[in-house]
């Protein structure tokens, strides 16, 4: 290299030439590596990054569907839904969020004491979702946050549809209520399919129907941004986006009659007890109160802390269902069906008359078993011993027939097993048919004669439910038909407003009964009305119908030593509770019925009353005279729907009717009614 | 008929002499012009669909491109002796404003890269990217080519300086940019390929070495580079949503103003560093080419004047104009489409923002005055 370098120009050009053409070179190949990038990632790859791109925006939002309503069988709308307006919170939106609060409690609008909670609950969410603040707003509370919208920005009024039960109470222990969905809840049911769902069935119709009432729930996608915000104005991007509208749920059709409920509610006011009221010839449950009640209206849309606790700490359990749940002894109501299984059974002679005192001991034993109020019933026939309730002779009829043979025939009646009522809760009662004597007296020991006895008169070991009650009332008076009661009748598709109606469930007839042990027992029991001897004569007296019934009164003490059952001198909690059950008219029934008032001693007295003024206003007219049989109603299922007999029952349906059918044809069924001759 | 297409002909042929007689006192290179004037106006249409529609976005990027083109008018019109001259003093006055910058700048997105002059900002190290290379170019510019060590030690003083001052602002992008800018001028006077290659070693060294003392963003930028599917919410989002954008663009594109990634605010920096993903989403593989061709365009038809340039001041601070271009243009598009890193390096006349634009455009305006000056120096 040369210690003296100048410069040469033609040199430095080519050089320059040189590395120009080497960079274009490199610039070429450069080019080629991001044409090639971008042919991968928009031709090769286009699909994939289609369906990336599509997915990143779109987000899927369900569409609850409303819910079915459930309606009484003339067409009241017994649990219904209501718009609701709830305040929503948009925390971004907010500028000053304790400003924003203090000024709803200024507008009694929020509880004061509520804030710090709304506060920690807006917190823990995304600051774009929306938070509910304050749930169903009435009227007034809406128009007066309405007129100041422009004063809470990021605040504003949500249309939502809440359950709404508009006659409160009536009928609670059948429709039953919704709640919010709880954690338990949620292990039976798909939680996809209840995305957008607020409440759930939770007791009664509610929930034995839940799937029906609950529909399809729908869902529509919306766009959103990279931040999860809706876009409002989607524009040509809209055009993929997918609605799916939302299947409404099926419409309950009860078998309630709203007025015999109304009337049931009313007559116990003020009592702890039940009514349960049953077309005997389909199963159809005209009334189901139990009293106390409570508004599930309360529960629907989130109830309070404050609220529940009063309900649970109430010390006449308002939340306890009466009706399917209280298992109580039956008392003298049970003497009919003794009566009949010792009939059938051959173990009395119903012509024999027998002397019965004011009490009687067992063989062997001192130990006196009295008549309840000391009385004696002098020479009496079964017939008698049921209308004037004579315990001794039932004492003796029990001993005699033993407790196999009692507890083989309680089943029969629907004793010691669900009745199979179409909503859950029901309780089985308690009744010693041979399996449970197996199992809780295996070896006979601790099981003493004496049980056998007070069995007899509805005592000791045996407990059934108001339910079970009238449906062991219905299979007497349909001489040994037992359906399944059921509320729910039909299913109305609400867009159609088809109508499916179900069958009733014959699930057993007591073919073994003879009528001339059905015409016996049920004179007897007609006799209980009518007679001047008879429990009820004076509740039933100069009525219009024939009556057939059953007084009861359920001990839940023992007499004090000397036999004494002194009212007064018993607290409360602990007297007698009052049975009367009863159908009618004798020879067509219409109606059966049974009635527990608790605590309230004879059964004649306390609950006759309620049953007599049940049947009055479902079998008379305004003007006092019986009704024809079948009352026009708009929701009526179509008479001669034949019901479905279970596979337990052998016979053709024809020949049930036979063996089943009175001396008259049952008018008062809707049933059966068409098939007579 | 045949008499009318004559005339139409010579018509045009007229018109045209006309305009090219305008460009010529004007300085200008015609088709240069017509290249950066056709990318200018695709960045505004991209730009209206970017910003959604936010015209006064589109207003600021009119009046600075008008900026930038009344800026490179008259530099095509200064005598490149003038420029010459001038190189050292731009360089060192450059260099003071870093230096301000280090000292009084304005942080803004945790980096101190503004100078706060009343009613304008100002970015000196957008000024170092054209006052490198002229440094470059003008030390060189007397010294005998190939440059000997000793010249290479005063170039890489006179680079490193500025580009140091500008890392640790932080701008990485801008200071990778300066050093390319001043690099390619000393490329282009012929440095040993010996010494290109122990520089590059040094370079990955360098790298590896200085990823301790990255910022945080910086490091975390690399990482996503070479795994975006690790932070997919993270730092690799970018990168992911930018390649979809990309992709789901197809050959044709969803159409103008219907890029849902862009729409719904899913690809950051939609109007800035990655504008180019917007366009390969709205306007497809079809779009994209069409631009790159323009860019294309641009840089052979850069080079190709800077090849004309009469001394080695010219051609090696054309060259470098045109090769600072391609290095912009193929960071920009090799980062959205994920085949390097991420850089914040802009679009060049289309990306939204200021100082870039008015670089750029006197970058070409410098390049225009050393071609249409050539005649006037021997």
């Amino acid at each position: 290299m040369s210690p003296v370098r100048i410069k040469d120009h033609w040199r430095e050009q080519r050089m320059f030439d040189r590395r120009a053409w080497f960079a274009g070179t490199v610039m070429v190949l450069s080019a080629l590596a991001v044409l090639g990038r971008l042919y991968y990632l928009q031709v090769e790859r286009h699909d994939y990054y289609s369906v990336l791109a599509q997915a990143n925006g779109v987000r899927t939002e369900p569409i609850p569907a409303a819910r079915g309503l459930i309606i009484a069988r003339d067409g009241e709308v017994i649990a219904s839904n209501r718009p609701t307006f709830d305040l929503m919170l948009t925390p971004d939106e907010v500028p000053h969020l304790h400003g924003s609060l203090e000024h709803l409690v200024k507008l009694k609008l929020l509880q004061s004491d509520a804030i710090p909670d709304l506060i920690r609950t807006i917190q823990s969410q995304e600051s774009f979702d929306s938070v509910p603040i304050r749930l169903d707003l009435s009227e007034r509370e809406v128009a007066r946050f309405a007129v100041r919208r422009y004063e809470f920005p990021g605040i504003n009024l949500s249309p939502q549809q809440a359950r709404w039960y508009p006659f409160g109470s009536l009928a609670v222990d059948a429709v039953g209520y919704v709640g919010t969905i709880s954690a338990s809840d949620l292990k039976h049911i798909n939680p996809a399919a209840y995305a957008g769902t607020v409440v759930i069935g939770k007791t009664g119709v509610e929930a034995a129907y839940e799937r029906q009432l609950h529909g399809t729930n729908g869902y529509r996608q919306i766009l959103v941004n990279a931040l999860g915000r809706p876009v409002s104005r989607p524009g040509v991007l809209a055009r993929d986006l997918h609605v799916e509208p939302p299947v409404a749920g099926k419409d309950v059709i009860l078998s309630l009659d709203l007025k015999i409920q109304r009337l049931a509610e009313k007559l116990l006011k003020g009592r702890d007890g039940a009514v349960v009221a049953l077309d005997p010839w389909n199963g159809d449950i005209l009334a189901l109160a139990s009293s106390p009640a409570f508004d599930p209206n309360l529960f629907a849309r989130g109830i309070s802390e404050k609220q529940y606790q009063a309900l649970v700490n109430n010390p006449d359990l308002p939340l306890f269902n009466r009706a399917l749940r209280a298992q109580l002894p039956t008392g003298s109501t049970i003497k009919p069906a003794i009566a009949l299984g010792a009939l059938t059974d051959g173990m009395v002679n119903p012509k024999k008359r027998i002397y019965a005192s004011s009490d009687w001991h067992l063989p062997g034993s001192d130990h006196l078993f009295h008549n309840a109020a000391h009385e004696v019933c002098g020479w009496v026939g079964l017939r008698m011993a049921i209308i004037m309730s004579c315990d001794v002779y039932f004492y003796r009829l029990a001993y005699k027939m033993g407790v196999d043979r009692i507890g083989a025939w309680l089943p029969n009646f629907g004793f010691g097993h669900p009745t199979g009522i179409d909503i859950p809760g029901e309780q089985s009662g308690l009744a010693p048919t041979p399996a449970w004597m197996a199992k809780h007296y295996p070896h006979d020991d601790g099981w003493y004669p004496g049980d056998t006895v007070i069995l007899g008169i509805g005592q000791g070991s045996f407990l059934a439910t108001p339910l079970q009650m009238a449906h062991y009332t219905s299979i007497l008076a349909t001489r040994g038909l037992s359906f399944e009661p059921r509320l729910v009748t039909g299913l109305r598709n609400p867009r159609t407003q088809k109508i499916h109606w179900k069958r009733p469930v014959l699930d057993g007839n007591l073919r073994m009964i003879s009528p001339a042990a059905w015409k016996v027992v049920i004179s007897a029991m007609h006799g209980v009305t009518t007679n001047p001897r008879g429990t009820a004569y004076w509740a039933m007296i100069n009525s219009p119908y024939p009556i057939a019934g059953k007084t009861g009164t359920a001990q839940l003490t023992r007499e004090d030593a000397n036999g004494d059952y002194n009212k007064k001198a018993t607290p409360e909690k602990l007297r007698d509770d009052s049975w009367f059950i009863a159908f009618a008219p004798v020879q067509a029934p219409r109606i059966a019925v049974a009635v527990l008032v608790e605590h309230a001693g004879w059964g004649a007295t306390a609950a006759a009353p309620i049953a007599r003024k049940i049947m009055n206003a479902y079998l008379l007219g305004p003007n006092g005279k019986l009704l024809p049989a079948t009352p026009p109603e708009p929701l009526s299922e179509p008479a001669g729907l034949r019901p479905r007999v279970t596979s337990g029952v052998s016979a053709t349906l024809t020949a049930l009717e036979q063996a089943a059918r009175p001396e008259n044809p049952p008018v008062g069924s809707r049933v059966l009614a068409s098939e007579a001759p | 008929m045949l008499h009318e297409e004559v005339s139409t002909e010579s018509r045009t042929r007229r018109t045209l002499g006309g305009a090219a007689r305008v460009l010529l006192a004007l300085k200008v290179d015609g088709p240069l012009l017509t290249g950066l004037g056709l990318v200018a106006a695709y960045g505004l249409v991209v730009l209206y669909s970017a910003s959604s529609e936010n015209s006064p976005m589109l207003l600021r990027t009119v009046l600075r491109l008008a900026l930038g083109a009344v800026i490179m008018l008259a530099l095509a019109r200064v005598n490149p002796n003038v420029l010459r001259r001038a190189s050292p003093w731009l360089y060192a006055i450059g260099v003071l404003l870093l230096l301000a910058v280090a000292a009084i700048g304005h942080v803004y997105l945790g980096a101190k890269r503004w100078l706060d002059l009343g009613p304008v900002q100002f970015q000196p190290s957008e000024l170092m990217k054209l006052a490198v290379p002229m440094m470059c170019a003008w030390y060189l510019h007397e010294r005998p080519l190939p440059p000997r060590w000793s010249d290479l030690a005063v170039l890489s003083a006179i680079i490193l300086t500025p580009v140091a001052l500008v890392a640790k602002e932080p701008d990485l992008g801008t200071a990778m940019l300066i050093g390319a800018g001043g690099f390619i001028v000393v490329f282009l006077a012929g440095l040993r390929k010996r010494v290109i290659a122990t520089l590059l070693l040094l370079a990955v060294a360098g790298m590896l070495f200085g990823m301790r003392f990255m910022h945080g963003y910086q490091r975390e930028r690399l990482v996503s580079y070479l795994n975006p599917e690790a932070h997919p919410l993270g730092a690799g989002y970018h990168i992911i949503q930018s390649q979809i954008a990309i992709g789901s663009g197809g050959v044709f594109g969803k159409g103008w103003m219907a890029g849902s990634q862009a729409l719904l605010d899913f690809l950051p920096e939609r109007t800035t560093d990655f504008i180019f993903s917007v366009i390969g989403e709205e306007f497809g593989l079809l779009g994209v080419l069409g631009l790159l061709l323009l860019y294309a365009f641009i840089i052979g038809r850069s080079l190709y004047l800077s090849m004309q340039g009469p001394d080695t001041f010219s051609r090696l601070l054309g060259g470098s104009v045109a090769l600072t271009f391609f290095i912009y243009v193929f960071i920009n598009a090799g980062m959205t489409t994920g085949l390097v890193p991420v850089v914040g390096v802009p679009l060049p006349l289309v990306s939204y923002g200021g100082s870039s634009v008015v670089t750029v455009l006197s970058g070409f305006g410098i390049l225009m005055s050393l071609y249409s000056h050539r005649k006037l120096m021997g």
